[in-house]
């Protein structure tokens, strides 16, 4: 019996199918558990271990290297505030304080009605629009205590649904096309390329 | 006087909404490149990039047609692209994936066919999630428009991409640890020798690891010619070059600049750039490439933007990331939060980096939030020097990868350039700056 | 103009001022040592690939941009190399190393089990500023955390070097721990719901160079100072690894693996490394029927009662039994057992039993062996040359179950991709992931898969009028005839027997058309129990004499009279159970738990004379009319026989308790009671008869000159006293040089004869054995596959409080296909049918099994405690069990 819903286990299939190794579809088939539970699950992590032919202990260990997944549940809101040195400079710190009282949590912990996770992250590669906040891993773009609490406003009363998919959902975009496609077409794509890129190469340059 | 009137290579379809769309791509230009090298030997596009001189810029500014030419023995099996972007105060990957990914796809194609593999990965950083969903959307795109996947453009090449998610480690970035996380592993930098990518690479193959924006370039390189791309710039520093500006300015914003021909003070004070610091207070310091770079004071401002220029005065152009500090700035908060980043985002493999950067924070959060004492100074230098010994630049390395040797950088530029501020904390028993 | 041009294969470097010569590619660290100098280590094991994280190893390389710094356990020498090991420089850098990696340490050596044997602290004490300038707040984890039910983990402790990891991940294949977490945050765990339990885990505490890793068994009972080790070989099973057996106070404390190059690379599976327990025992218990009571004096039964004797009265009573029984004819006794004896033991009981007795009623093993000539016969590969080989055959029980260490060598020989695997798939296999070419091969087909694969013939074609097919493509038999060749050439093929539940003679068929049909090929036969080898060699089976020849060929030479036709150990029960046979001694092992059948022996004991020679208790001995007590492993010195025919030393390390004897004196005075003499005054005296009648390097190997053993027949390296890298094997002390510790009592001065090659027995010389005609499978049975667990329910394990929690429990195992025709799965109790009745157990679904048979666990318990599968399953007179399940 397959813990992840049929259509997230067909998604894992064919994510594994597209590496050369199955063990690479390690951390992609993690997003998608963390995509149905919100975070991983021990069924999930089981899941994937069968679908990587890895050891549980070897995904639980390889997925808490990453500061994306969570071992235990989380807020239905992710909430990262950044504080380093571009935030830092740009007032990173107080934001995440205002975060934390606002929200009712310290940081790395969930506010009382579940709804939110407080997170404060390293740099998230938005640095001129600092301080950065991320909401689900989605650029918020919120960077003064006023703008913060709209934000939390908005959340709380579901007006950012589109922008904001639930905690886990990382691509909404389905890989469509593409030359993988079963494992002997691609060794037979891959053994013709092959021998049309050494007639190429063999051939003088012009 | 700012020199502004080189091309834009990179950024050229920033201005437009839709700029991530095969349709605004194509009506822009978009897959000339492409076609154009697919016409030529893949030697010969080699030659083009070699000729263009374009040095890698994920950081350590290898020159990419020589990374490729090195392995025209070995056949290549695999290239991956590296999206990971996470050196602090870096954007101009995040700018390069969300707003023209089909440059991007264009660019891997290119490279591919020059290499002649046919299995391309890229991996990018989890945290972009618009990125991923914008790449994919465009890699979908490419796939329909025949730009990408079996017989590309009618040429008998074909190739696959695949998009490949981290999921929150800074350490990925670092190639042989990117090549660990695509495997599916835990991001542990593997040993040098004997695992260089280009011969132990991704599953024991082969493989080239290039930058995003190296590969961005490669559109623009192939259809104008190498030589107009070595024509900009000058010496090895060819091109132009997105520099991520931020901290106390009043404009932070990435800009497209040509190489050599600005200074870190056009870059921070011209109007049409970082348009001076904010209320116009005076600068203290600037970090010239990245967090692991050692910093710059107010007297190498009219450093050119250059790579050479940069690594003669002991620290380097990095990731071209430039954090500007002003008088308002602690300069052992700001290395305090440095280190706190090494330390969070250390790998924990090699000693010297897993508890050296833990112990050093810890004596920087003392001296920043009280409790330090005059002997930390000493101390900091010396546990410094056990990590990258000599604390020269290049450092010396005792750790596997550069993470470890990166991390005296703040902590050693901070106690030379303001050691009086570091005492003062002392003797205040904490920071009293605002 | 090169003047010192270096050879392809050696380059010349100079460390430390001195110039020498190095292997190409040769580690740093070990050219080093070679050199006599030791760079300090933490993370590196020579038995695993570097990863180059501790840091510790340091050390200064002159290279075309000046000297820097470079880790010694990575890098590989190169011709022209300038090496410094101790400037300034780097003496500052590992000082650092060092300093970094105590700055999170606790302070709990007084109290830390490797306090006194830990690298760290012996490299603090050396090295160390004897300062810290750490003063801030140290990393806090829960102490000890129990990881597994032999393991516990002091994460404080921990210092990130990975080798446990890499040794669950690498080394045994089962990653059942991995580091969790990133950075200072690093930590070793197994998956929350799945405890740290492989067979394999004590070995990741021995190589723990701190004491994050402790052994539950060994916690605190002893101090490295305390200890006294001596190095010995273990008889758990018949690999025979060397091993360091250590003990404070006349008790057991710790057996440790020794790196024998030839033969365990430094491992143990934890039941050879924990049964230790079980020669302790419990030497206050008098319940003789408990395997964990230690059996300190002779006993007789008077009116139906256990009574300790003297060892005189003990011995008449004895003589006397067997006198009665072979008042008319020698027939009238026999011996079973004698696997767990050494081979002086062995020797000295045979003599007993043929030159005073006159019986050839002699069986080492219980039925569930091979024929003892055609074992002698079989061309012999070393495990080297096992792992060597390009192609492995197998048809053995599982190897990690039965073999564990040699499991380890071969999956490393498969895993560096030297060898292919081709397996005759019968029950589960834990190598069967890595195999080229898996043929599931049904009870009652080896033989035929086994001359599809030989003479390539056409009869493996009935295969495919079973029921359900044959088990195997054509495709995978022609791939598996590839990979073995025309002759065998380069191949070795593992046998045993892999099915408990079925008739010798099926695989002794198929092994003999191997050795026929591949003149080329070489052979270990994977018989599981300690010196069954030895045993085997001593001539403790009918027909064979010491020194591997047979009976039949001795009396040709002698023109002895020699009885020719001895019982083996089931005929011997049937005539025990039919009043034939009226005596019995059975030697150093129980019936019950060894006999498949358990309704024959126990119907042979309970019309018998029994004679028992154990240092245990036993279910047996409520049969028994004598005990004699008899010394068990680590008591004893002696020579033992692996499955390569090494001979090996095992070295006494404490008193055995009471007046228990060694074999050997148990049988030298049995025969003068008897009123002759063995002429065997002790083991020394034995050895050396062994070596001057058969050449069997006994009395060479015992005398100590060789480390890692003779194998039998072939030329020795004198092995010189090993140095062993304190690292590699931390809880050595660091400088120890282990070899055999010097023994009291002197070998006689006589010339010993070097090894040379002992009497062959030819494979053609060996009878085919006649398989009796198989009935017809049918659709609705299921053919009986019945294999042995490392943890089972013999003595050593039950007798170890630490395994016996571990101990296999018995389920059906069998094909989901199959179970889903009954509409059952895992964990649904069914009805078992069988010839002899019916029980109640449950099921296991494992595609793993091979359809249309059921796997069964010999000598386990079923969950309900009930040991079903021995008493109502096999019976010794079919050539395959069958089953039928039945859902309730
Ligand atoms: C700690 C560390 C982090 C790095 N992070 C990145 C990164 O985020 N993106 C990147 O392109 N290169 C990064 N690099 C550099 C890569 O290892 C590699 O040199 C680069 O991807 C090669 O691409 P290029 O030649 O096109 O620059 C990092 C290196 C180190 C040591
Ligand atoms: S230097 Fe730091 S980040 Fe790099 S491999 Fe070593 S521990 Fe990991
Ligand atoms: S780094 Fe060389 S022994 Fe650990």
């Amino acid at each position: 019996m397959s813990h992840l819903r049929p259509e997230l286990r067909q998604r894992a299939e064919e994510t594994v199918a597209l590496y050369p190794q199955r063990r690479s579809a390690m951390l992609p088939l993690l997003h998608l558990v963390q995509e149905q539970d919100g975070y991983l699950s021990a069924e999930g992590m089981d899941e994937v271990a069968e679908l990587t032919g890895t050891t549980p202990a070897e995904v639980r260990g390889t997925a808490s290297f990453y500061d994306m997944f969570h071992l235990e549940p989380v807020g239905t809101y992710v909430v990262g505030v950044c504080t380093n040195i571009a935030c830092l400079l740009a007032g990173g710190q107080e934001l995440l304080q205002h975060a934390s009282e606002r929200l009712g949590c310290a940081v790395g912990s969930t506010s009382p009605d579940g709804l939110f996770t407080l997170e404060e992250t390293e740099c998230l590669a938005d640095c001129n629009i600092a301080p950065c906040v991320q909401v689900n891993h989605r650029f918020v773009r919120t960077t003064t205590p006023d703008s913060f609490d709209a934000l939390v406003s908005d959340l709380r009363e579901g007006r950012r649904g589109d922008e904001v998919p639930p905690h886990g959902t990382l691509n909404r975009v389905r890989r469509v096309g593409g030359l993988r496609v079963s494992r002997t077409q691609i060794a037979s794509e891959r053994s013709t390329a092959l021998a049309a890129r050494d007639a190429r190469t063999t051939a003088e340059p012009k | 006087m700012a020199v502004l009137n080189a091309p834009r290579i990179v950024s050229s379809r920033s201005e437009f909404a839709d700029s991530f769309t095969l349709s605004r791509y194509l009506a822009t230009g978009g897959y000339q490149g492409l076609k154009k090298a697919l016409g030529m030997h893949p030697e010969a596009v080699g030659a083009e990039v070699d000729a263009a001189s374009l040095l890698g810029r994920g950081g350590a500014g290898f020159p990419a047609g020589r990374k490729w030419s090195m392995l025209r023995r070995a056949p290549v099996s695999y290239l991956v692209i590296n999206g990971d972007e996470s050196e602090p105060a870096t954007f101009k990957d995040h700018f390069l994936v969300e707003r023209d990914p089909h440059q991007l796809i264009e660019g891997v194609t290119i490279a591919a066919y020059a290499l002649q593999v046919t299995q391309a990965f890229i991996f990018l950083r989890g945290e972009f999630a618009l990125g991923l969903e914008r790449v994919q959307q465009a890699l979908n795109e490419s796939y329909e428009h025949g730009a990408l996947g079996a017989n590309i453009f009618n040429s008998g090449f074909s190739l696959d991409i695949v998009v490949h998610p981290g999921a929150g480690a800074y350490i990925c970035g670092e190639e042989t640890a990117l090549i660990e996380a695509l495997e599916g592993k835990r991001g542990f930098p593997r040993i040098k020798p004997p695992f260089f990518p280009a011969a132990i690479g991704l599953y024991g193959a082969p493989t080239v690891v290039n930058n995003v924006e190296t590969m961005a370039n490669l559109p623009w390189i192939i259809e104008n010619g190498g030589a107009a791309f070595a024509a900009l710039g000058a010496g090895r520093s060819t091109g132009t070059r997105l520099f991520a500006l931020s901290g106390r300015v009043k404009n932070p914003a990435m800009f497209e600049l040509e190489m050599v021909k600005n200074s870190f003070r056009d870059l921070i004070f011209d109007p049409d750039l970082g348009n001076g610091i904010i209320d116009d207070r005076a600068i203290k310091a600037f970090i010239p490439g990245g967090v692991s770079a050692p910093w710059f004071g107010p007297e190498h401002l009219d450093l050119a933007l250059g790579q050479d220029e940069v690594a003669e005065k002991a620290s380097m152009l990095g990731s071209g990331s430039v954090v500007v500090f002003d008088e308002t700035t602690c300069a052992v908060r700001a290395a305090w939060r440095i280190t706190k980043f090494f330390s969070r985002e250390s790998c924990g493999q090699c000693t010297p980096c897993r508890e050296g950067s833990g112990w050093l924070e810890r004596i920087m959060f003392r001296l920043e939030h009280g409790g330090g004492r005059r002997e930390d100074l000493d101390l900091l230098l010396d546990l410094c020097d056990n990590i990258a010994p000599g604390l020269s630049w290049p450092p010396q390395q005792t750790t596997i990868c550069v993470l470890g040797s990166s991390i005296p950088s703040s902590i050693h530029s901070a106690i030379t350039m303001f050691k009086d501020e570091f005492l003062a904390h002392v003797v205040n028993d904490g920071c009293t700056h605002g | 103009m090169a003047e010192n041009t270096p050879s392809n294969t050696t380059v010349s470097v100079t460390i430390d001022g001195r110039v020498m010569s190095a292997e190409r590619g040769e580690l740093l660290i070990e050219t080093a040592e070679r050199a006599g100098t030791y760079v300090p280590r933490f993370c590196y094991h020579p038995r695993m690939a570097p990863v180059g994280m501790c840091r510790m190893c340091l050390v200064e390389v002159d290279g075309p941009r000046g000297a820097t710094l470079q880790p010694a356990c990575y890098i590989s020498v190169s011709d022209g190399m300038i090496i410094s090991t101790d400037s300034e420089k780097v003496k500052k850098a590992q000082d650092g190393v060092l300093e970094f990696l105590l700055a999170n340490h606790p302070l709990d050596c007084p109290v830390c089990d490797k306090g006194g044997e830990c690298p760290l602290q012996d490299q603090t004490l050396t090295h160390g500023s004897g300062e810290t300038r750490f003063i801030e707040e140290k990393r806090h984890f829960a102490k000890p955390i129990s990881i597994g039910e032999l393991v516990l983990l002091d994460r404080e402790r921990c210092i990130q070097c990975a080798r446990c990891t890499r040794f669950a991940a690498e080394v045994a294949g089962d990653a059942a721990i991995d580091f969790a977490g990133r950075g200072d945050k690093i930590e070793v765990a197994p998956f929350p719901t799945e405890p740290f339990d492989s067979v394999f885990s004590g070995n990741t505490v021995q190589i723990c160079p701190v004491g994050a890793l402790t052994a539950k068994p060994y916690r605190f009972t002893a101090r490295p100072w305390d200890l006294e080790q001596v190095e010995s070989t273990c008889t758990t099973c018949s690999v025979g690894c060397r091993i360091a057996v250590q003990s404070s106070a006349n008790r057991l404390t710790r057996v440790l693996g020794i790196d024998s190059d030839p033969v365990n690379h430094g491992w143990l599976c934890d039941k050879g490394r924990f049964v230790i327990d079980a020669v302790d025992g419990e030497q206050s218990s008098f319940d003789v029927l408990d395997p964990s009571t230690r059996l300190t004096e002779p006993m007789v039964r008077r009116n139906g009662e256990l009574v300790a004797v003297g060892w005189g009265e003990a011995l008449a009573v004895t003589a006397q039994i067997l006198r009665d029984a072979t008042a008319n004819g020698a027939d009238g006794v026999g011996a079973i057992g004698g696997a767990a004896l050494t081979n002086e033991g062995a020797f000295a009981w045979q003599r007993l039993l043929r030159d005073v007795l006159g019986t050839d009623n002699i069986d080492a093993q219980y039925g569930d062996g091979l024929d003892g000539a055609l074992v002698a016969s079989l061309p012999r590969a070393t495990i080297d040359e096992m792992a060597a080989a390009c192609t492995v055959v197998l048809l053995s029980g599982d190897l990690r179950e039965e073999l564990p260490v040699l499991f380890l060598r071969l999956r490393e020989s498969v895993v560096k991709a030297q060898t292919n695997i081709v397996e005759l798939a019968t029950g589960s296999n834990s190598l069967r992931s890595l195999a080229r070419v898996s043929l599931p091969t049904r009870p009652g087909e080896a033989h035929l898969v086994a001359r599809a694969l030989s003479v390539k013939d056409n009869s493996y074609a009935t295969l495919s009028t079973h029921p359900n097919g044959a088990g195997f493509s054509e495709a995978d038999l022609n791939e598996a005839r590839r990979l073995i060749g025309d002759t065998g050439e380069g191949v070795v093929f593992v046998v045993g027997r892999p099915n408990g539940a079925e008739s010798a003679s099926i695989v002794e068929y198929a092994i003999r058309t191997f050795a026929v049909s591949f003149p080329k090929a070489k052979f270990v036969t994977a018989l599981r129990r300690s010196n069954v080898f030895g045993a085997l060699d001593m001539g403790l089976a009918p027909g064979l004499l010491p020194g591997r020849s047979s009976v039949a060929s001795q009396a040709r030479v002698n023109e002895r009279e020699v009885p020719t036709s001895g019982r083996g150990t089931i005929s011997q029960l049937r005539a025990l159970a039919n009043q034939h046979q009226s005596a019995v001694i059975l030697l150093g092992g129980l019936l019950r738990g060894n006999v498949a059948d358990r309704a024959l022996s126990e119907r042979a004991l309970s019309r018998s004379h029994v004679i028992a020679v154990t240092g245990h208790g036993g279910a047996d001995l409520a049969y028994a009319e004598v005990i004699l007590p008899a010394t068990v492993n680590h008591e004893r010195s002696g020579t033992v026989t692996n499955l390569e025919g090494r001979v090996s030393a095992v070295i006494a390390k404490v008193v055995a308790p009471g007046s228990a004897w060694n074999d050997v004196a148990i049988a030298s005075e049995l025969a003068e009671t008897l009123g002759q003499s063995l002429g065997l005054d002790s083991i020394e005296a034995t050895s050396l008869a062994i070596e001057s009648t058969t050449s069997y390097p006994a009395a060479s190997v015992l005398r100590g000159d060789f480390n890692d053993g003779v194998v039998v027949g072939r030329v020795a390296n004198n092995s010189v006293q090993r140095p062993l890298d304190p690292m590699a094997n931390p809880g050595i002390r660091s400088v120890d040089m282990v070899g055999l510790a010097p023994r009291a009592g002197s070998l006689a001065q006589s010339e010993l004869t070097p090894p040379r090659s002992v009497a062959t027995i030819e494979v053609a010389d060996v009878l085919a054995p006649s398989i009796s005609s198989i009935a017809l499978a049918d659709a609705y049975s299921l053919r009986v596959v019945a294999t042995r667990r490392l943890y089972d329910r013999g003595a050593g394990v039950s007798a170890t409080s630490a395994l016996s929690a571990l101990s296999a429990l018995t389920t059906v195992e069998a094909n989901p296909y199959d179970l889903d025709r009954l509409g059952v799965t895992t964990g649904d109790v069914v009805r078992v049918v069988t010839a002899r009745g019916n029980f109640e157990l449950a099921v296991t679904a494992n595609s793993g099994v091979t359809r249309g048979t059921a796997e069964i666990f010999l000598n386990t318990l079923s969950n309900d405690g009930v040991d079903v599968a021995g008493g109502m399953i096999f019976n010794a007179d079919d050539v395959v069990s069958e089953i039928r399940l039945e859902s309730r």
